[in-house]
């Protein structure tokens, strides 16, 4: 039975820029796991080669033992990979509905659907109708993590969900965690609030300088360590 | 009475103008294509509905039902096998190679039709008219503009209303966001362009049936088109539709101070709205 995703040897490059070296990475079904990392360290670069909108050696990634690395990102989504953008990245010519809308288009069957989008994050419905961009940003936070819910994905990538949005959103939104990764979901988060990966992660994978410098369990890992893993020093 | 029948006839004829450029302003909006060759897929469609109408002995308007799903399925292959391969963050590729295009259609009609110019045959209806007041207005130039309005009110829906619509937004937004929800680009650009040559085709069928073509005017109603999407503000349909009929009017008026004047003075008030609103009258997009 293979892993859920499997991640060997993965060098990634932007153009001539390599932004990872050799990252391996492998995600059973069910977990969550944590990426955390300095700024540069590689963490998007990891996310967006996972979802294909980097595209890489076919072998590097391999989702359900079927080699992704070099699928299109459309190709890697219909087989159940979601990624919720750093930044949000909402479509802002649609309408907060449109948004989750289209993130369900591809019609994968599932737990999610509008109504229980509607039940986690009451404040969308209230809002549907509005321009996606005129939300506040937690709430477009909101919309993005329900974009990719709405494709029913079997694994779920966050790439900096906190970023910019003000602690109490942040709460209220880790708080919707558990009811989201519940029901056999995969979760690989990206988080640069180190106390918030380790506690929403079973395991967690420090990057440095597009290497991975620390892999583990998010109980066993110390306080040193991962400093060590961060900063290199 | 004169200059108001000059306006009546002006506004008819934006109807055509609109036609042309609706597909322009539809495949701009949803991927920042320039498409060059945009006239001479209008002319392109107008000799296909000659073949077809002639062929088969077919009105004009009968030839419809075979070119415009003709001319959607060249759209379609088009994109996908070319035009696809020169998009990306540089927007000079697409211009050359639809130019190149329209370099192409061009001589390959002069080829198979010769430089004779031709015309679709409607018959009858082509003259015919119903007075409206102390004006005589003409049942062809009606149909054409309702036409107009009737399409871009369909592109409109299709816009805002579908899933189709939905996917071109999403795409026009943010083309790699768009793929991760599982839209591949290049078939959501086949589809755009699509449609765009079905509206073409329409707009083809309608031009030979009004004047004369031959098969280098194209470039001129690719101005036309561009003129039109422009006075109107890009990524607005309706905008396109009232740019059409202004430029329509500003000839039409153009030409009653003096016949020389026609096109030029379509041109001039182009060059004023764009001076003083350079975005157009109505834009919708930055």
């Amino acid at each position: 039975m293979p892993e859920l995703l499997e991640i060997k040897g993965l060098d990634a490059r932007y153009g001539d820029f390599q932004a990872l070296y050799g990252v391996d990475m492998t995600v059973s079904a069910g977990e969550v796991v944590a990426v955390i990392g300095a700024n540069g360290a590689g963490k998007t670069t990891l996310m967006r080669s996972i979802s294909g909108l980097i595209r890489n050696g076919a072998d590097m990634v391999r989702y359900r033992g079927n080699a992704i690395g070099a699928l299109r990102a459309d190709q890697v989504a219909a087989q159940g990979v979601a990624l919720v953008p750093e930044g949000r990245l909402l479509f802002q010519s649609l309408s907060v509905e449109e948004n989750l809308i289209i993130g369900g288009q591809m019609g994968r069957k599932g737990p999610w659907n509008l109504r229980r989008l509607y039940d986690l994050f009451p404040i969308l419905e209230e809002r549907r109708n509005v321009p996606a961009t005129a939300l506040s940003g937690g709430q477009q936070q909101m919309v993005a993590i329900g974009r990719a819910l709405m494709s029913n994905p079997d694994l779920l990538m966050m790439d900096e969900i906190s970023l910019g949005l003000a602690p109490v959103i942040i709460r209220q939104i880790y708080e919707a965690l558990p009811g989201i990764v519940g029901e056999g979901l995969t979760a690989i988060v990206v988080e640069q609030d180190i106390a918030k990966a380790l506690s929403v992660s079973s395991r967690v994978i420090c990057l440095q300088e597009g290497r991975v410098s620390l892999s583990g369990k998010s109980g066993d890992v110390t306080r040193d360590a991962i400093s060590r893993a961060y900063f290199g020093v | 009475m004169d200059w108001l029948n000059a306006i009546l006839q002006g506004t008819l004829l934006g109807g055509l103008y609109a036609m042309f450029a609706a597909g322009l302003s539809l495949i701009f909006g949803v991927m920042r294509l320039v498409n060059i060759a945009h006239g001479d897929l209008i002319v392109l469609s107008a000799y296909l509905a000659l073949t077809v109408a002639v062929g088969l002995g077919l009105n004009p308007m009968l030839a419809l039902v075979i070119v415009v799903p003709l001319m959607a399925a060249i759209g379609y292959a088009l994109q996908r096998l070319v035009l696809n391969r020169t998009m990306g963050d540089d927007i000079l590729p697409p211009l050359l190679v639809t130019f190149g295009l329209s370099v192409i259609i061009q001589n390959a009609l002069l080829t198979v039709y010769t430089a004779d110019p031709q015309k679709l045959n409607a018959g009858a209806i082509e003259t015919a008219s119903v007075p409206l007041g102390p004006l005589t207005v003409g049942i062809m130039p009606v149909i054409v503009f309702a036409a107009a309005v009737g399409v871009i009110g369909l592109l409109q829906w299709m816009f805002y209303h579908t899933a189709l619509g939905r996917a071109f937004r999403a795409t026009s937004d943010r083309q790699d966001i768009a793929q991760l929800m599982g839209l591949n680009r290049a078939h959501v650009f086949g589809l755009a362009m699509a449609i765009c040559l079905a509206v073409t085709a329409l707009a083809g069928v309608f031009l030979g049936m009004r004047t004369s073509f031959d098969p280098a005017v194209g470039g001129t109603r690719l101005i036309f088109g561009f003129e039109a999407v422009i006075i109107g503000g890009l990524g607005n349909l309706w905008g396109t539709l009232a740019g059409g009929v202004i430029l329509g009017v500003a000839q039409t008026v153009g030409a009653k101070i003096h016949p020389g004047f026609q096109i030029l003075a379509g041109h001039i008030v182009f060059l004023l709205i764009l001076a003083v609103r350079p975005r157009g009258l109505f834009p919708r997009m930055d």
